[in-house]
């Protein structure tokens, strides 16, 4: 029983000190700037913020579909930062993507059925192709695509079907990791919840641990055990999905948690606090906390120094000067 | 008693292109108080957007058609108007905000000659053009930006801020009634909630009556007096937001809504989502739109257009309210 939870609680991926910085024309932009995330199997760790914090880069970053610019990922505890193309692809077979438009990810002169069996063709997963298309109509019947659309091309279909399309490929190589990267943000709210029962059930049937990068924190708060807040690349708070909302610390996640408009007119005299301003620049970002030029909170520590990422409470992280 | 500014009454809009029909808007009507606002809820392809477009006459030319319904903006009808008299509408008394700021920008026009524009093309009789350049401030203030900021050019603000000046357009020529196109469907949590405040806080202050066109229900409930859920082009329950959130009885398809989208307070399991998909614009059948994915569909549903069951001020098109919304706990004494 003992070893049952130990296995449970085994941190699949985790990052330490990530870094991506893209030279542009300013200088350097610090999309994700020392990030520490810790992924346990079989579970979903949650990534939310709004455009520009760095939520997808991070996602291709762990995936090395983008090369980090510092800092260290580990995949079951051995380090994938060295690994070279060869090892890396072997890699990717358990490490799979989901993208938030299945339509510019996918070749539109392939049919369903092609689309769904191209990885394994090209990764040679079964000895002949026919096994591989085989496979590929099993696939269908896992995600919920009924089987006469094998033949149809992606343009006939509507952008929840895409989606399961992009999930049957994730899916092909029987991965263990995947990155769901806004998988359901271009979809109708009806269609949005097709999408994410399925994922969940998937996860639950095959074992699979999920990196859930959304901006929609109604979505992220039902899928995730645990969740990571994001602000100008840095992880400013993170904690398990009941404790971020029932005590949020961090004066942006208060803010974000509040900013949420929701569907219960009793929640009309809520106090919402609006933070003024906008996201300010992360080329060459200034010393100190980047939230500071927004925070109602602010000291003036905050201008001077960085504050750290530290465990305020067990399994929650803030970093701000005056959490806890 | 408060005055009607807007009717629609039995509204049908379809594109026609040389291979099919699109039956965009199947007979909605509907009615807007001054000073209030009316949220317009749907997911996609629901006829929401056409029917904002159908009340300014901004349908695309020679696709659309209105074969029936009348629009009546302050005892007018605007379907029988002819362009230069909906000129003095547009914009002056009606005005609207897109989704995508960006569109409804001139990107080689400062954001200060765009609000000059509409102000002298309204009002240049009225006023010295130092009068006019003084109201340009003036709205850029009440929506939050600075003044001296009318000199840049749109690409040099961010979306929040675009759609800020889109709203100062708008608000410019003081509109007895704004549409609002998912006016923050584009922008962060954040910075929806600053625009959702500053256009409740407008909306207080001028007495604008407002049409709000948005897939999320949650802004709906934040924002609208009344509300009206549309689903394949029909209105298929309306009410005012108590009506909507709080009743017990609703179409299926709105509970299907309600269904779909996780809570923030309360831990479930599993959603409810509404199998299927929307039906085929292209096709009419004799039955209710909704019967294909209803989880409580009738074998009367499939064969005969449901009406709608009224109560007070809730309206609700469905077969299973035929005899009337009534409370379960009237019904329970009933038996």
């Amino acid at each position: 029983m003992i070893l049952a939870e130990q296995e449970e609680s085994r941190i699949l991926v985790e990052t330490e000190n990530l870094k991506k910085y893209f030279k542009v024309a300013g200088g350097q932009l610090h999309a994700v700037d020392g990030v520490n995330l810790r992924i346990r199997r079989g579970k979903t760790l949650g990534i939310v913020g709004e455009s520009g914090c760095g939520k997808s880069t991070i996602g291709r970053t762990i995936l090395r579909l983008i090369e980090p610019s510092g800092g260290d990922i580990r995949y079951e505890g051995k380090s994938i930062i060295n690994l070279n193309n060869s090892a890396m692809r072997e890699m990717r077979k358990k490490m799979q993507i989901i993208f938030q438009d299945p339509y510019s990810s996918i070749n539109p002169r392939m049919s369903v059925i092609e689309l769904i069996a191209e990885f394994m063709i090209v990764n040679r997963q079964y000895a002949t192709k026919a096994q591989c298309f085989n496979k590929a109509a099993q696939l269908m019947d896992v995600v919920g695509l009924a089987r006469r659309l094998a033949n149809v091309y992606p343009h006939e279909l509507d952008g929840g079907r895409r989606q399961r399309i992009g999930i049957a490929r994730a899916l092909s190589l029987e991965p263990e990791f995947i990155v769901c990267d806004e998988p359901v943000s271009a979809l109708d709210v009806s269609i949005q919840a097709q999408i994410l029962n399925l994922l969940m059930d998937l996860q639950k049937e095959k074992g699979l641990t999920y990196m859930f990068i959304t901006h929609n924190l109604s979505v992220v708060k039902h899928i995730s055990s645990e969740i990571a807040v994001m602000y100008l690349g840095k992880c400013v708070e993170k904690a398990t999905s009941a404790q971020l909302f029932e005590e949020p610390k961090h004066p942006y996640t208060k803010a974000l948690l509040t900013a949420i408009p929701e569907p219960d007119i009793a929640m009309r005299k809520k106090e919402i606090i609006v933070i003024k301003g906008e996201v300010t620049s992360p080329i060459n970002p200034k010393p100190g906390c980047r939230f500071a030029p927004r925070c109602d909170y602010c000291q003036e520590i905050c201008w001077r120094e960085e504050p750290a990422y530290k465990e305020v409470k067990e399994q929650h992280f803030v970093a701000c000067h005056f959490s806890g | 008693m408060t005055e009607t500014i807007l009717e629609v009454k039995d509204l049908e809009v379809q594109y026609k292109t040389e291979l099919e029909t699109v039956y965009a808007v199947n007979g909605i009507s509907f009615r807007l108080n001054e000073g209030e606002t009316l949220g317009i809820v749907g997911e996609t392809g629901a006829g929401k957007t056409t029917t904002a477009l159908s009340v300014l006459r901004l349908l695309p030319e020679r696709v659309s058609f209105i074969p029936k319904g009348e629009i009546y903006f302050q005892g007018q009808n605007l379907l029988e108007m002819k362009e230069n008299e909906l000129r003095k509408i547009r914009g002056e008394k009606i005005a609207m905000i897109f989704q995508d700021p960006m569109t409804s920008l001139n990107p080689v026009m400062t954001v200060g000659e765009q609000i000059l524009e509409a102000l002298i093309f309204h009002r240049a009789e009225k006023a010295e053009k130092a009068e006019l350049e003084k109201r340009v401030d003036e709205v850029l203030t009440m929506v939050g930006i600075a003044a001296d900021r009318k000199a840049d050019y749109p690409h040099q603000f961010s979306g929040g801020m675009k759609q800020r000046v889109v709203i100062a357009m708008a608000l410019a020529c003081e509109p007895e009634l704004l549409i609002a196109d998912e006016p923050t469907t584009a922008l962060d949590v954040t910075i929806q909630a600053q625009v959702l405040l500053m256009i409740r806080n407008l909306r207080d202050r001028l007495k604008t009556a407002m049409i709000m066109i948005t897939h999320d229900l949650g802004i709906v409930a934040q924002t609208c007096d009344n509300v009206a859920v549309m689903y394949a082009g029909e209105l298929i329950e309306s009410g005012t937001a108590e009506d909507i959130f709080c009743a017990e009885k609703h179409h299926p398809y709105t509970e299907g809504l309600f269904g779909s989208i996780p809570s923030l307070r309360v831990y479930t399991e599993r959603l409810n989502p509404i199998a299927g998909l929307m039906p085929d614009p292209t096709e009419r059948n004799p039955g209710c739109k909704f019967a294909p994915r209803c989880p409580k569909v009738m074998a009367i549903c499939r064969s005969s257009h449901p009406e709608d069951a009224v109560e007070n001020t809730h309206r609700i098109k469905c077969h299973l309210y035929s005899d009337g919304i009534t409370d379960p706990r009237k019904e329970e004494e009933r038996l």
